[in-house]
């Protein structure tokens, strides 16, 4: 029990870390709210255009559209979905042979890696996510969550969003132990990400089988369901239906990763030896 | 009575430091091409993926013209190829100085001292530096595009519609490259804001993708008298496309990208030398 406790004071101090290590880039962050707020001012005149020609398009009204522009802003970098996560620092600790050092440490790979991004995910949240929505609200009309039970509803959606993130990157930066070189696989699941996550337009306006393709995916639980929990869509059942599939995503990818991660280790010791 | 110089260049001096800064450009990015080269694959692979991360703003497109027949009174054809020639006109700049953005960093490593030491233009081996010929994918992909909107529009072609084409294309990577020169510029003043370059440089290339008629006026009128961007297609292409301008300009101005492209390049060179001029070393 005492380990037990010991552990989460481990993992919760590495979140803690990776959220003030990112909080240290201060400009950086003022530059990339100013990116977001000037991208999701083009998107939304665009998508204004889209709901006069097809109002109710995929099921939203005109305000909850826009919404949907600003929501992708502030969720771009908490889901890393362009990159600029902890992948890219792994795949270099596993081709510089760094990753022997991790490996020894007590504490689990995956699990420490997960706790950190989730450090840097709850920071992008607060530094990246806020004023371009607040901006987006002042500016157009959005549809906001009508109470706290709202807002944390969409808050848990996020944070299992930031999972299966997580572990989809973790795979990804894991096949770096095969390819010594992540470019490739990192660009791939990049456009993937961007494509599959409903970032480039609402994953149900995407039209018949593409779309129901696309939602059964992975990476809707990144953009496409928390959107939808904040916009108000999904209540009741359907509030436990979509938790459940971001939890399904999540434990199969992380036991997927898991599995990788046996695998490739043993690959370190052949390495080593 | 020959005047005494100041160190500082003269008209003569001031075109023949042109030319040595180019001929450093070639040098330099043609080394960076055969280092590329040695690894053809890897350079296959990335020219790729820069293809196809830029496809995907046309894939956006595509999937709402699957649900509608026109966005902001315009058809797919028509925003095809404002798309093209943004993208293209944004592509041709990029490959020439789309390494710019590195600037902040080698401000804050230090390692901007060796360019100055160096007999040749900062502002060449700035942008030559690792200079990526994989960025001839976007290219490529906007080359295609306006391609296919070339194929499809129907125009009553004029000879001065014909020269609007390739004018567009040259004015707009004028423009476009005078972003990338003065937002490096910038980034002598703040070494870690390289993103605010991309608001201005993807984000400009973006909005130009639509239709003027989508945006708000304010966006607009910014767009045209703030930071002339409007100039880089939508004027041209307005006229190319017999489309009435935005905020009722009047004809003649769609003839007026190469004015609008030497006079933001003539701008964008003295933002520059004002930011080498007050970059300090980080000593390190």
């Amino acid at each position: 029990m005492l380990v037990r406790a010991g552990r989460f004071r481990l993992y919760a101090a590495v979140t803690e870390g990776s959220f003030r290590r990112y909080a240290t880039y201060r400009m950086a962050t003022a530059a990339g709210v100013f990116t977001n707020t000037v991208f999701g001012l083009i998107l939304a005149y665009t998508y204004l255009a889209l709901w006069d020609e097809r109002p109710g398009l995929g099921g939203y009204d005109q305000s909850q559209a826009l919404t949907y522009v600003w929501l992708g802003q502030a969720l771009l970098t908490v889901m890393a979905l362009m990159g600029g996560g902890f992948e890219g620092e792994l795949i270099e600790r596993i081709r510089t042979g760094d990753i022997a050092v991790d490996l020894y440490r007590p504490a689990d790979l995956q699990l420490w890696w997960l706790a950190a991004d989730m450090g840097r995910a709850a920071f992008q949240l607060v530094g990246r996510g806020i004023v371009p929505m607040v901006f987006g609200a002042l500016v157009f009309d959005l549809t906001l969550p009508p109470d706290a039970l709202g807002w944390l509803a969409f808050l848990v959606a996020a944070v299992l969003g930031v999972v299966v993130s997580f572990a989809i990157r973790f795979l990804v930066a894991l096949s770096a132990f095969w390819l010594m070189d992540g470019a490739g696989v990192t660009q791939v699941a990049m456009l993937a990400g961007t494509f599959f996550s409903g970032m480039l337009l609402p994953l149900n306006v995407f039209p018949g089988a593409l779309g129901e393709f696309a939602r059964a995916l992975p990476w809707s639980a990144l953009l496409q369901m928390p959107a939808d929990v904040f916009l108000g869509e999904r209540s009741g059942t359907a509030l436990l239906r979509t938790y459940a599939f971001q939890i399904g995503w999540a434990a199969a990818l992380l036991t997927a990763g898991r599995l990788l991660q046996a695998v490739a280790t043993r690959r370190v010791v052949v390495q080593g030896g | 009575m020959t005047p005494v110089r100041d160190g500082r260049p003269g008209p003569g001096s001031g075109f023949s430091q042109v030319r040595e800064g180019l001929r450093a450009y070639r040098l330099i990015s043609a080394m960076w091409i055969r280092s590329l080269m040695a690894y053809r694959v890897s350079f296959a692979m990335t020219a790729l993926g820069n293809f196809a991360v830029t496809a995907f703003d046309f894939v956006a497109i595509l999937l709402m013209f699957s649900q509608v027949d026109r966005l902001g009174g315009y058809s797919l054809a028509e925003i095809a190829f404002l798309y093209g020639a943004s993208c293209a006109a944004f592509g041709l700049a990029d490959l020439a100085l789309g390494s710019m953005d590195r600037l902040g960093r080698r401000v804050r490593d230090g390692t901007l001292d060796t360019l100055l030491v160096r007999p040749a233009p900062v502002l060449a081996q700035v942008a030559a530096d690792r200079f990526g010929l994989h960025r001839i994918g976007r290219l490529a992909q906007g080359a295609l595009v306006l391609a296919y909107a070339l194929v499809v529009l129907d125009i009553d072609w004029t000879p001065l519609k014909v020269l609007m084409v390739p004018l567009m294309l040259v004015c707009g990577a004028g423009i476009f490259a005078a972003v990338f020169v003065g937002g490096a510029a910038f980034q002598f003043v703040a070494q870690d804001a390289a993103e605010v370059q991309n608001a201005f440089t993807y984000g400009g290339t973006t909005l130009l993708q639509y239709p003027p008629t989508v945006f708000a006026k304010d966006l607009v009128r910014g767009v045209t008298f703030v930071l002339p961007l409007a100039f880089v297609n939508w004027l041209p292409a307005l006229y190319v496309l017999g489309r009435p301008y935005p905020l009722d300009l009047p004809t003649w101005v769609a003839f007026t990208p190469p004015l609008v492209a030497a006079a933001l390049l003539a701008l964008a060179g003295v933002v520059w030398r004002t930011g080498l001029r007050s970059y300090r070393s980080t000593g390190s």
